[in-house]
C-alpha cells in the first residue's frame, strides 16, 4: 500500500510564505494549476520570487499574482504577453530575470537532477553571456550555466493517482516535469484523480517519489 | 498582395519536402499557407510539440501554440516537455527556423528581442533557436517604419546570436550572408542596384547569379 499523498488546501496554503521561491509549471498559462494559485493569492503570501517560462496574460496564470502585486521578483523567459509585468519592470515595482527558455529548463533540470551546471552555446555573443564563465571545446564557446531550485514547484496534472504518479495532456506538459525534479517541496494539481487504481505504470510521466502533495482540481 | 504576403511567398520557397521547421510569431506563421502542395514540412511548436497545425473547428483543451492561442495539431504530431523540445532546437534536430527581425547585419547577427528603454519582452526561445536551428532565415520589411535601414554592417542593438543568420528575405531583396559579406543573391523587379543600397546600411557584393526576386505563390 502507497500513502495517499492528499493535501487539503487549508494546509497547503500554510505552505506559502512570504518571500517564498515558486517554480510554476505551464506555457501562457496552459498547464499552469490555477487552483493552487487562487490557493496562493487567498494565502496572502507576498514578496514571492516566480520561477517559470513567461507571465502569462494578465488575468491568466500567474498573471493574477502579479496583478494582485505578491511577486517580488520573476525569473522567466518571456513577459511580453503581459503588459503589466512589464510596466511594474519599468516602475521599479518588479524585479525581472530574462533567461533563455533553453537555457532556463536546463538550469532548472541541473537544479533537480544533481548536476553542477549546463554548458551551452545558447547567449554566446549576447547580453546574457556577461558575469558568466566561458568554456572552450573542440572550437566551440559554451556559457557555464548554473542550477536554479525554488522552496515549492506547482504542477499541473491531467492525470494522476494517489501516490502522485502523474501523466500530462498535450501542451500542458511543458515545465511541468521538469519542476517537479528541482523543489524542496512539490505540489501538484490533479485534475482528474484515479481515486480507486494507479496509473498505468507505462503511462506515467512524473513518478509519485518526486511529488509530495496533491490536490484535485474540483475539491 | 502587401509586402509582408510578398515576403511569406517568398520565404515559401525555402522550406523543402521533409523539413523539420520552428517558425516565428508574426509574419513567419504566414508561410506555410503559400507551400506548394507536393511539398509537407513538419512544424514544431516549442512549447512542447512536433506537428504543429491550424485551428481546425472548436479549441481544444490545452492545446495551444508557443503565442498561446488556440491550435491545432498535423496526423503524426507527438507532445514533449521544454526540456526535449529545446534538445531538439539546439541538438540540431530543427532544419530550418524561420523568424522576425529588428535588425541584422553583415555579419551574421541578429537582434530581435529588445529595445532598451523600450520594449523588453523576453528572448523566450529565440536565443537558442538561432543558435541551434541548421539553417537560420531573417524574414522582415526592408526598412523601419521610419524608413530606416534594418539591415546594417553592424547591429546597434541587442543581440540574440552571434553570426548565426544564414539568409535575409524582405519584400525587395534576397540576401545571403558568407564570410562576413552580404551577398545580393534576388532584387525585387523594377527596383535598381542603386535604389536597393540607398535602403540597405551596409554594403554588399552582387552575386553572378542574380535573379529577379519572383513575386507571388508560386502555383
Amino acid at each position: 500500500m502507497t500513502k495517499d499523498k492528499s493535501i487539503s488546501g487549508h494546509d497547503l496554503k500554510h505552505r506559502f510564505h512570504d518571500g517564498v521561491r515558486i517554480l510554476y509549471g505551464g506555457f501562457m498559462g496552459c498547464g499552469t494549476p490555477d487552483k493552487i494559485i487562487h490557493l496562493i493569492l487567498d494565502s496572502g503570501a507576498k514578496n514571492l520570487t516566480i520561477i517559470g517560462n513567461d507571465t502569462a496574460f494578465p488575468d491568466t496564470g500567474v498573471g493574477k499574482l502579479i496583478a494582485a502585486g505578491r511577486v517580488q521578483k520573476v525569473i522567466a523567459s518571456h513577459i511580453g504577453t503581459n503588459p503589466m509585468t512589464g510596466q511594474m519592470m519599468i516602475d521599479g515595482k518588479l524585479e525581472v530575470e530574462l533567461i533563455p527558455q533553453g537555457t532556463l529548463v536546463e538550469r532548472i533540470r541541473c537544479g533537480g537532477a544533481g548536476l553542477g551546471g549546463v554548458l551551452t552555446p545558447t547567449g554566446i555573443g549576447t547580453e546574457v553571456e556577461i558575469g558568466k564563465t566561458k568554456i572552450s571545446f573542440d572550437d566551440v564557446e559554451y556559457l557555464v550555466e548554473r542550477p536554479l531550485r525554488a522552496d515549492i514547484a506547482i504542477v499541473l496534472a491531467q492525470h494522476g493517482d494517489r501516490a502522485g504518479n502523474l501523466s500530462y495532456q498535450r501542451a500542458a506538459r511543458n515545465f511541468n516535469p521538469i519542476i517537479a525534479l528541482a523543489a524542496d517541496f512539490v505540489v501538484a494539481e490533479i485534475v482528474e484523480l484515479q481515486e480507486d487504481s494507479y496509473l498505468d505504470p507505462d503511462t506515467v510521466m512524473t513518478p509519485g517519489a518526486l511529488v509530495d502533495a496533491y490536490i484535485t482540481s474540483e475539491s | 498582395m502587401t509586402p509582408k504576403d510578398r515576403i511569406a511567398a517568398r520565404a515559401a520557397k525555402e522550406l523543402m519536402d521533409g523539413d523539420i521547421v520552428n517558425l516565428g510569431i508574426g509574419l513567419p506563421t504566414q508561410i506555410p499557407q503559400y507551400l506548394p502542395p507536393d511539398v509537407e514540412i513538419t512544424l514544431q511548436s516549442e512549447n512542447g510539440f512536433l506537428g504543429l497545425g491550424p485551428l481546425d473547428g472548436t479549441p481544444v483543451q490545452n492545446l495551444v501554440n508557443a503565442g498561446g492561442n488556440p491550435c491545432g495539431i498535423s496526423p503524426g504530431a507527438a507532445f514533449f516537455d521544454s526540456a526535449m523540445s529545446f534538445a531538439l532546437i539546439r541538438g540540431g534536430h530543427i532544419d530550418v527556423t524561420i523568424l522576425g527581425g529588428l535588425q541584422v547585419d553583415q555579419h551574421g547577427n541578429l537582434a530581435n528581442w529588445k529595445v532598451p528603454g523600450k520594449m523588453v519582452p523576453g528572448m523566450g526561445g529565440a536565443m537558442d533557436l538561432v543558435t541551434g536551428a541548421r539553417k537560420v532565415i531573417v524574414v522582415m520589411e526592408h526598412c523601419a517604419k521610419d524608413g530606416s535601414p534594418k539591415i546594417l554592417d553592424r547591429c546597434s542593438l541587442p543581440l540574440t546570436a552571434l553570426a548565426k543568420v544564414h539568409r535575409i528575405i524582405t519584400e525587395l531583396a534576397v540576401f545571403d550572408i558568407q564570410d562576413d559579406k552580404l551577398i545580393l543573391q534576388e532584387i525585387a523587379p523594377d527596383l535598381s542596384i542603386e535604389s536597393l543600397a540607398q535602403k540597405t546600411g551596409a554594403t554588399f557584393v552582387i552575386s553572378n547569379t542574380l535573379a529577379e526576386m519572383i513575386q507571388g505563390a508560386s502555383t
